[in-house]
């Protein structure tokens, strides 16, 4: 039987042409541009200077701070640059610039495709090693992983889920890892499983992805406390409260976090990065991004190395004309548009996307027809239309009573909205002015 | 050159127009079967409808308003079909412009245009000439499929009407109504086919539950309302006719004649005027039939399903307010 969440969803599209082509490596561009914050918390320390050659796994910034994460040179090359650079917000952030030179990898790296399945005996050992790996929550957000490592003594974490849903349309690096890395994704499961004393890892992944639930619940037969769920392809069923509410039945409470109900979620990609940092010492310094979209001429999941310019996977994917009017970091659905395509891939971008102006483009907002399909559609249970009408008149104590500071940002209610009111829009809107109301 | 814009960067396919467009596509097939049914008179009569309340809507929003013109976004049209529905077809075509006038200029525009009225328009048209004309607006005319030409008007009660004097047809006080007669019923199915008289797009359950399930399909309305409308006229009718195996209770006569299934899938499920979310719309729907029920059984006209959404209507707000969805995280232990 698969699995949902209950409230709310909807089902775009799905687009996922890229789900039968394998994995490539995107080879090595000339220069890599590598944020020294890639992560939530503090942007790291940096370590070197300019003129200073690394290698592949070299340390370039060490995490400030517990909720901070270390950066590693992706290429062996030259330090030419460390300055603030265009990033792929539009904001400028400072980024350390590597010319490649060779490809030449530090020695404590194993870089062999044997599988390692020994899982060190100590969970400190696994923590050190994961915390020196760099390794940050690679669904999105950029949690860096070691705090969710470190769980208060009081908490009992009882399930540990793994999402393997990529429910944004066309998306595909997700899908293609689990296929071709899933035997290593099982290991680094049960590698935290140990950390965390959990017996009990749940590999979520959504109906539509057959091969890969196909293989991975052949392997999990020969691991004991990790097992394959299967949830409905439905948006935003890789949304955490969601997922966990599919898989447990529990639902995490307002502002409290997964762990305050005993669940544990790591995104797939997450858990391979544990896999190669705690069995191979390998950094978190490359992860697959998929180039995609109506406007791709030949769309292809790609195995980068973190700091890549943009431009270097879309020109492999043969570039892009006017007729391309939006080009997406991410998804379709929170994704954001970027004008700078020399800006970096980082740990978090999943994908790259080509959108044509029918598909993408804002269409114009009429009048709210009361039609409800916003509250329909809302995965948290809220009422957009309700946070639009409070944030343009700035009632905040109504925002607060209705529970605007709850929503995910998933976007459902605008996608949905038959007058095309930009109700996303309004909800970060009131977010941000209910935080800066409580910080007063 | 590159656009940006905030998330998201794709959207449904269903905008406003498509929703009025597949709206006005529901509703060929029941009026179809008026024009069938009545002829050149429904088709005047519809017509004229449509038209007046798309002229009022254009003469306020230019005019009073001033503001850009809202008649391509379908409302009116709508509004104009429903409320030839909700006339019988030999109604005067004055009458027609008046009770489209109260429909659109005070029923709709006077609380600032679609998705802001609080009442149904094409309900408040037809209350407000269902008082003003009581004569005219219940003028029937008998069915006829060979004629299109048919003029054959008949005064007189519809199948509710019937019912209604029933058991007032013993003494003599109703002789005036002309003696209703149980054999004037028509048997179920010609109720069910709609080949019998009434209003213009009533009379066919058949080409109204067709329009109702392809808004089903094209995800236009949900299955909640008109369920929980049809459902508890049902039950309430069924209850009272096994206690009192009286024949003016019984349900499936009440199912299909009048108002009820066009009021049910077509009008309590109208989007302004109606609750935003599921709970909200079974209560509304529920209290739609627990008030047509009550108004046809104990109240003065023999139809209540316009007073029922009409009266519910203005309840909608209210249940807004107290009954929405549950917001995730705040499940009760
Ligand atoms: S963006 Fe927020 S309000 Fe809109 S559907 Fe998602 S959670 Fe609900
Ligand atoms: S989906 Fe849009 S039109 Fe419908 S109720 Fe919500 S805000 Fe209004």
């Amino acid at each position: 039987m698969t699995k949902t969440f209950s409230l709310g969803g909807i089902f775009p599209k799905k687009y996922k042409i890229t789900s039968e082509i394998p994995s490539k490596d995107a080879g090595l561009p000339e220069y890599v541009y590598i944020p020294v914050k890639q992560h939530i918390g503090t942007p790291a320390k940096i370590l070197v200077n300019k003129g200073d050659k690394v290698k592949v796994g070299t340390l370039l910034a060490d995490a400030d701070g517990v909720i901070s994460a270390d950066v590693h040179s992706s290429v062996s090359g030259e330090v030419i640059r460390i300055d603030e650079t265009e990033a792929a917000s539009g904001y400028f952030e400072n980024m350390i610039t590597i010319k490649v030179q060779g490809d030449e990898a530090e020695d404590y790296i194993d870089l062999s495709q044997t599988l390692c399945k020994e899982i060190p005996e100590t969970p400190q050992e696994i923590i050190d090693k994961i915390r020196k790996a760099g390794v940050v929550g690679m669904g999105g957000a950029g949690y860096p992983t070691p705090i969710k490592d470190t769980i208060p003594q009081d908490k009992k974490i009882d399930i540990l889920i793994i999402n393997g849903i990529e429910c944004e349309p066309w998306l595909t690096s997700d899908d293609r890892l689990m296929v071709e890395k899933a035997e290593e994704i099982v290991i680094g499961a049960k590698i935290l499983n140990k950390l965390f004393g959990i017996q009990n890892a749940i590999i979520a992944i959504d109906e539509n992805k057959l091969k890969a639930i196909d293989i991975i619940s052949n392997i999990t037969k020969r691991y004991v406390g990790v097992n394959v769920r299967v949830c409905k392809t439905k948006y935003p069923q890789g949304g955490e409260k969601q997922l966990i509410s599919a898989i447990t039945g529990r639902e995490v409470p307002s502002g409290k976090l997964p762990m305050d109900i005993g669940c544990l979620v790591q995104n797939v990609g997450t858990v391979f990065a544990v896999y190669e940092a705690v069995m191979k010492n390998k950094p978190l310094y490359e992860r697959y991004v998929t180039v995609s979209g109506d406007m791709c001429k030949t769309p292809q999941t790609f195995k980068v190395r973190i700091g890549t310019p943009i431009s270097f996977l879309i020109d492999q994917c043969g570039g892009y004309d006017e007729k391309t009017a939006q080009i997406i970091l991410g998804g379709p659905m929170m994704g954001n548009s970027i004008i700078h395509t020399q800006a970096p891939i980082t740990k978090t971008s999943s994908g790259v996307l080509l959108l044509s102006n029918e598909l993408s483009k804002r269409p114009t907002p009429t009048d709210c027809i009361r039609c409800g399909k916003c509250v329909d559609s809302c995965p948290m249970g809220l009422r957009p239309y309700l946070i639009g009408i409070y944030t343009r008149n700035n009632l905040l104590e109504e925002l607060k009573s209705i529970h605007a500071q709850d929503c995910i940002e998933c976007g459902c209610c605008a996608y949905i909205c038959p007058a095309r009111i930009p109700l996303l829009d309004f909800c970060k809107l009131a977010k941000i002015e209910l935080k800066n109301k409580q910080g007063k | 050159m590159l656009k940006v814009s905030t998330a998201p960067h794709m959207f449904a396919k269903q905008d406003t127009n498509a929703i009025m467009k597949d709206v006005v596509i529901a509703l060929l097939p029941a009026a179809c079967v008026g024009i069938f049914n009545f002829g050149l008179t429904a088709l005047i009569t519809i017509i004229t409808s449509i038209a007046s309340c798309v002229m009022w809507e254009y003469l306020t929003v230019r005019y009073l308003l001033k503001k850009p013109s809202t008649i391509n976004d379908y409302s009116a049209i709508i509004t104009g079909l429903l409320l030839a529905f909700n006339l019988p077809a030999t109604i005067p075509v004055w009458m027609i412009l008046i009770g489209s006038f109260m429909a659109i200029v005070v029923g709709k525009m006077a609380f600032g245009g679609l998705g802001k009225n609080v009442f149904n328009p094409a309900l408040v048209g037809r209350v407000f000439l269902f008082i003003s004309f009581p004569v005219q607006m219940t003028m029937w005319m008998k069915p006829n499929w060979h004629d299109f030409f048919n003029r054959d008007i008949q005064t007189g009660a519809t199948t509710l009407g019937i019912l209604k004097h029933i058991d007032a047809s013993s003494s003599a006080t109703s002789l005036t109504h002309g003696n209703p007669d149980i054999s004037q019923i028509p048997d179920y199915w010609h109720m069910f086919i709609g080949y019998t008289g009434g209003c213009i797009g009533e009379v066919s359950a058949l080409a109204l539950i067709l329009g109702g399930i392809y808004l089903l399909i094209k995800k236009v309305i949900t299955w909640h309302i008109p369920f929980y409308y049809l459902g508890s006229v049902f039950l309430f009718s069924s209850l009272m006719w096994l206690a009192t195996q009286d024949i003016k209770f019984d349900p499936i006569t009440h199912l299909l004649s009048g108002g009820l299934i066009l009021g049910a899938i077509f009008m309590a499920t109208d989007y302004t005027t109606t609750p935003m979310t599921t709970k909200g719309k079974i209560i509304f729907a529920l209290g739609c039939g627990i008030l047509t029920v009550i108004i046809r059984f104990y109240g003065a006209y023999p139809e209540g399903v316009s007073f029922a959404i009409l009266i519910m209507n203005a309840f909608s707000p209210l249940i807004d307010k107290f009954y929405y969805t549950r917001v995730y995280g705040t499940r009760k232990k």
